[in-house]
């Protein structure tokens, strides 16, 4: 069955990745988290994503666009990254869960993938 | 003379089947595809078609067999005609296709009760569900065993089988680790199920099944996590409720109080065995509500060994019970026995301070509310209170019992009004 990992980060979080006395640690959580689930070959894809200032939200209303700058809603977990993963079961998506870094900090949403119609 | 050849037969054995294995049934076709509401589905069909079938071919050897593999059919059908919204269509089927093994089927029911109580489920909703999926009982009867709206009740339920088919959950008993965490729902489902067959056991039938399958299932969880005392606990209060089943109706068949039960009647080899399992938790050192309420019965079981029952003990016990697992019996059972122990004014003011929605609809809170406010010198609201019990009572010798007692009652009321 496939999860997508929806993987929440706080503000602090995504400070983290540019501060220089922060940033060794923080990418270094990741990167053995992500090594850890492609060792065990359940990534199907997956990516970071840049923080909440380089978002931009669009909404088309009446035939005409309306452009925002920021995410889509104000709150104190954002979406930082995802991956979709191949596993048995949520019990062992919810064990992969557990080691993203961001788990500690903010929240990772656990999702089943749509299954295509039949 | 061509009477259709068995239809009663076919009923009869439908209707046996569905009330001792329905649970069970659900829970080895559930475990296939993990869709419990497809399940329960298929398996109705295979009731129906029972009907017909063993009508004109006869009752097979093994009723089960031939209703699982008639509900597999079903379900496999469904999932052909792309009915079962799932991945891995193929793998469903594959499934499906395995052999089903010659009615000797493995147990299921207790790995569907741990399931129902995973933590991705509603909390809120993993007893109802176990009652419903694992026990059969129906929505109605689990509204009104959880003081709830039945339309509500109905929902929760139907979201938290969407949720198990739809969320991915692991069909598989979980490690010890994550098995105690979820041990207080499959319990708490264990003792609702054996309430409820209790409190049918007049009713012919089903309601001794329940009660039989919730003490055989307590004996299951027992040997799976024997170093729990919970479970054990669980076990020794219903072993010491068991253990009085003859003594709860006299020869005439009218209701008899605990109180006055001739302990002759009780069930020696079940109170030896619940005083064992009772000590053998408590070795672990851990408090727990269902030793708690154990020890209650096990001091009630004291009584005619020592000639008086111990309302010191009792008074005790409730105190724990509600200090650490508070909850309307408990409160109800302290202020009995605080006004048995002559504290009557103090229990009823602790009776009316009870949040008045939840216990409007509870039986047993006007029952005690009487026995309270006559002990308080107080025979109006205890006439009152039971005639609002008796409204409330659907056990026809409860209700016979509860009459005969407003009966005494109403002298003394009107001659005070």
């Amino acid at each position: 069955m496939q999860f997508m990992l929806i993987l929440n980060e706080t503000a602090e979080d995504f400070a983290r990745r540019a501060d220089p006395a922060l940033a060794g640690d923080y990418w270094g959580g990741w990167n053995a988290f992500i090594g850890a689930m492609a060792q065990a070959g359940v990534i199907v894809k997956g990516d970071g994503l840049q923080g909440p200032h380089a978002a931009t939200t669009l909404r088309v209303r009446d035939g005409r666009r309306q452009v925002e700058d920021g995410p889509f809603a104000d709150s104190k977990e954002q979406l930082g990254g995802y991956f979709v993963i191949e596993v048995p079961d949520l019990d062992a998506a919810l064990d992969w869960a557990a080691r993203a870094p961001s788990a500690a900090t903010a929240s990772v949403e656990i999702r089943p993938i749509l299954p295509m119609p039949a | 003379m061509t009477a259709p050849p068995g239809i009663d037969d076919a009923a009869r054995a439908a209707e046996q089947a569905a009330r001792a294995s329905y649970g069970k049934l659900v829970a080895i076709l559930a475990m296939r595809d993990r869709d419990i509401a497809a399940a329960e589905d298929a398996l109705g069909e295979a009731f129906l078609s029972a009907l017909t079938a063993w009508s004109s071919r006869g009752v097979p050897a093994n009723p089960e067999a031939w209703l699982v593999t008639a509900a597999r059919n079903r379900l496999k059908n469904a999932a052909r005609a792309g009915r079962v919204r799932h991945a891995g269509q193929a793998e469903i089927e594959r499934r499906l296709t395995l052999p089903a093994d010659d009615g000797a089927f493995p147990d299921q029911r207790l790995r569907l009760l741990f399931v129902c109580a995973h933590p991705a489920i509603d909390p809120a909703a993993r007893t109802p569900l176990m009652l419903q999926t694992v026990l059969g009982l129906d929505a109605g009867r689990i509204a009104r065993a959880f003081l709830a709206e039945p339309a509500a009740m109905a929902q929760r339920l139907v979201r938290a089988k969407a949720r198990i088919r739809d969320a991915g959950l692991r069909f598989e008993l979980p490690d010890i680790d994550d098995m105690a965490g979820r041990l207080d729902a499959v319990l708490d489902a264990i003792y609702a199920a054996f309430g409820q067959g209790w409190d049918g056991l007049d009713d012919q039938g089903g309601a001794d099944a329940l009660t039989g399958e919730a003490i055989w299932l307590a004996r299951l969880v027992v040997s799976l996590l024997p170093a729990e005392p919970e479970p054990r606990g669980l076990l020794a209060l219903m072993l010491h409720c068991d253990a009085r089943r003859a003594a709860r109706r006299d020869a005439g068949g009218r209701f008899v109080p605990l109180d006055r039960q001739d302990a002759r009647l009780w069930d020696r080899d079940r109170i030896v065995e619940a005083e064992g399992l009772l000590a053998a938790a408590a070795m672990a050192g851990r408090f727990g509500r269902f030793q708690c309420e154990a020890a209650i019965q096990s001091v009630h079981a004291q009584r005619p060994i020592t000639g008086r029952l111990n309302l010191e003990a009792l008074r005790m016990l409730y105190d724990l019970l509600v200090a650490h697992a508070d909850g309307i019996g408990a409160r109800i059972g302290r202020a009995v026995v605080m006004a048995d122990a002559g504290d009557a004014a103090a229990a009823l003011a602790e009776l009316d301070g009870m949040a008045g929605e939840r216990v409007a609809k509870h039986q047993p809170w006007w029952v005690a509310r009487s026995h309270v406010a006559l002990l308080a010198g107080r025979p109006l609201v205890a006439a009152a209170s039971l005639a609002k019990a008796i409204d409330l009572t659907n056990d026809i010798a409860v209700r016979h019992h509860l009459a005969e007692r407003l009966a005494s009652l109403r002298p003394v009321g009107t001659a005070r009004s």
